[in-house]
């Protein structure tokens, strides 16, 4: 068996008194996509800012591609914000070519070059000029995706990509996730686009007041789920 | 009521014994030789500011920095420069740098000459450091977290998050408060004029000595200063019109 690309073992989080996440136990593995949901407050938006390093656990290890668990390189992994957190002040195609040219060291010429490639696959390769300010707010996310495959990680991370989106634009976004995890990117998504979920998903997990309460193939997930809790939270959202 | 109020002040401008225009007269040759002897402290107050409002908000950058830092202590380095810088009216600050700091070095085995030129810049620029040390801070603080850990993402180190994402977002929102301090420190280099520096409120003071016409002296003298600060402010919405523009 290969090395895992993320493993969590044992992770334990507080923000002051309050315990958000006990013992997590989680291993993805190359190639992998899974898919995080739960209720508000779970716990599932901090997994994944442990994962990208935003935040610092306090007790177990984390690792990411086979990593030192206390190095904090970050590079590995790309990360997609709920509120896209593009740089209001650049061009999307500055946007995408910060993190290549000061971080990675390319060239200009090579930074562009690499700008354009992930702004075609994004399908806004015509808005490289603008600024995120005039975008809609689907262009905007996949902006954002495209910012972070200009690191080229080896994993990507989705932080409830679409919650800030109307409804309209959502389609389009979840569009070029579903290629990404087609041409076998790593991905962890927290969503709770179940749709998407039941396409891409290799493996489900459901959190629910910081602990990793059932994780399944999302077939036997979503038609028979063990537990009481998640049962009541795939009816909430999958009943209207 | 008001049309009353100014037609009097123009009346007694005009004819009244209490004024005496002609000590700054520029039809006489000695009303003309006192407006140039005025006017000839602008270069003077002008380079004061200048150079003080840019010692300051380099300074303030650096103090406000620590304020950013995640760690306690740096932020508690802060926060005691600004409390202290704050606290300290400005001419006894320039007192103490002026008469006082020369001695600290003098035990100190140097000899650094404080002249007046100097000693003004130092204190007008530390005491007003304090000032746009919290404007940095402000400012920097309202760029929203997202944006820092985007770039962290993103793989940039805390300078490159500085210098690409988070200041020129911020300067934006600096600039006007930051203008604003530049007209205080236009003001408050009048206290220069204590330690002997000749610039335009000491020039004013020496005139006054000499012709005994307070009125008209201190008058022209505020009319200077309200010229330059209309300058300024001009200059400053020109500049914020275009990075208005700019941002759109």
């Amino acid at each position: 068996m290969t090395e895992p690309m993320i493993e969590m073992r044992g992770v334990n989080k507080w923000f002051g008194d309050f315990h958000v996440l006990r013992d997590i136990d989680l291993t993805v593995a190359e190639g992998e996509k899974v898919v995080i949901c739960g209720p508000s407050g779970s716990g599932k938006s901090t997994v994944v800012r442990l994962i990208s390093r935003l935040e610092v656990h306090e007790t177990g290890t984390i690792r990411v591609s086979g990593g030192d668990p206390s190095q904090a390189s970050g590079r590995d992994v790309g990360m997609v914000f709920q509120q896209f957190n593009l740089f209001p002040h650049l061009t999307v195609l500055q946007n995408l070519t910060l993190g290549p040219r000061k971080a990675l060291k390319l060239s200009r010429a090579e930074a562009e070059d690499r700008a354009r490639r992930f702004l075609a696959r994004v399908k806004i390769p015509e808005q490289e000029g603008k600024r995120p300010g005039q975008l809609s707010g689907g262009q905007q996310q996949r902006v954002a995706i495209a910012r972070a495959l200009c690191m080229e990680p080896k994993v990507m991370l989705f932080d409830e990509p679409t919650s800030a989106l109307d409804p309209e634009m959502i389609a389009e976004v979840l569009d070029v996730m579903v290629e990404l995890a087609e041409g076998g990117m790593t991905m962890v998504v927290v969503t709770h686009e179940m749709g998407f979920a039941r396409k891409v998903a290799d493996r489900m997990v459901f959190m629910d007041q910081g602990e990793i309460v059932e994780t399944g193939p999302p077939a036997a997930f979503f038609e028979r789920p063990k537990s009481e809790r998640c049962r009541t939270f795939l009816g909430q959202i999958l009943s209207h | 009521m008001r049309a009353i109020l100014l037609l009097l002040l123009l009346g007694g401008c005009a004819s009244g014994t209490n004024w005496g225009w002609y000590v700054i007269d520029p039809t006489t040759p000695a009303g003309w030789t006192n407006i140039k002897f005025l006017v000839g402290g602008m270069g003077a107050t002008i380079q004061l500011s200048l150079i003080a409002a840019a010692l300051s908000i380099t300074l303030g950058l650096i103090v406000a920095l620590p304020a950013l830092s995640e760690r306690r202590a740096l932020r508690i380095v802060n926060r005691v420069y600004v409390e202290v810088i704050r606290a300290i009216p400005l001419l006894p600050m320039l007192f103490w740098v002026f008469y006082g700091l020369p001695i600290i070095f003098r035990q100190m085995g140097l000899t650094v000459p404080i002249d007046p030129f100097w000693g003004a810049i130092i204190t007008l620029a530390v005491s007003d450091s304090a000032f746009t040390a919290e404007i940095y801070r402000a400012g920097i603080q309202s760029i929203a977290r997202g944006q820092t850990e985007a770039a962290k993402t993103i793989g940039l180190s805390y300078a490159q998050t500085m210098r690409y994402v988070v200041l020129p977002q911020a300067v934006r929102r600096i600039l006007p408060p930051l203008a604003n301090q530049f007209i205080y420190i236009v003001k408050m280099s009048a206290f220069a004029s204590v330690i002997g520096m000749q610039e335009l409120t000491r020039r004013a003071n020496e005139l006054v000595v000499t012709e005994y016409r307070p009125l008209e002296i201190y008058t022209l003298l505020i009319l200077e200063y309200l010229v330059l600060v209309l300058i300024i402010s001009a200059a400053v919405r020109w500049l914020e019109r275009r990075m208005g523009a700019d941002e759109r």
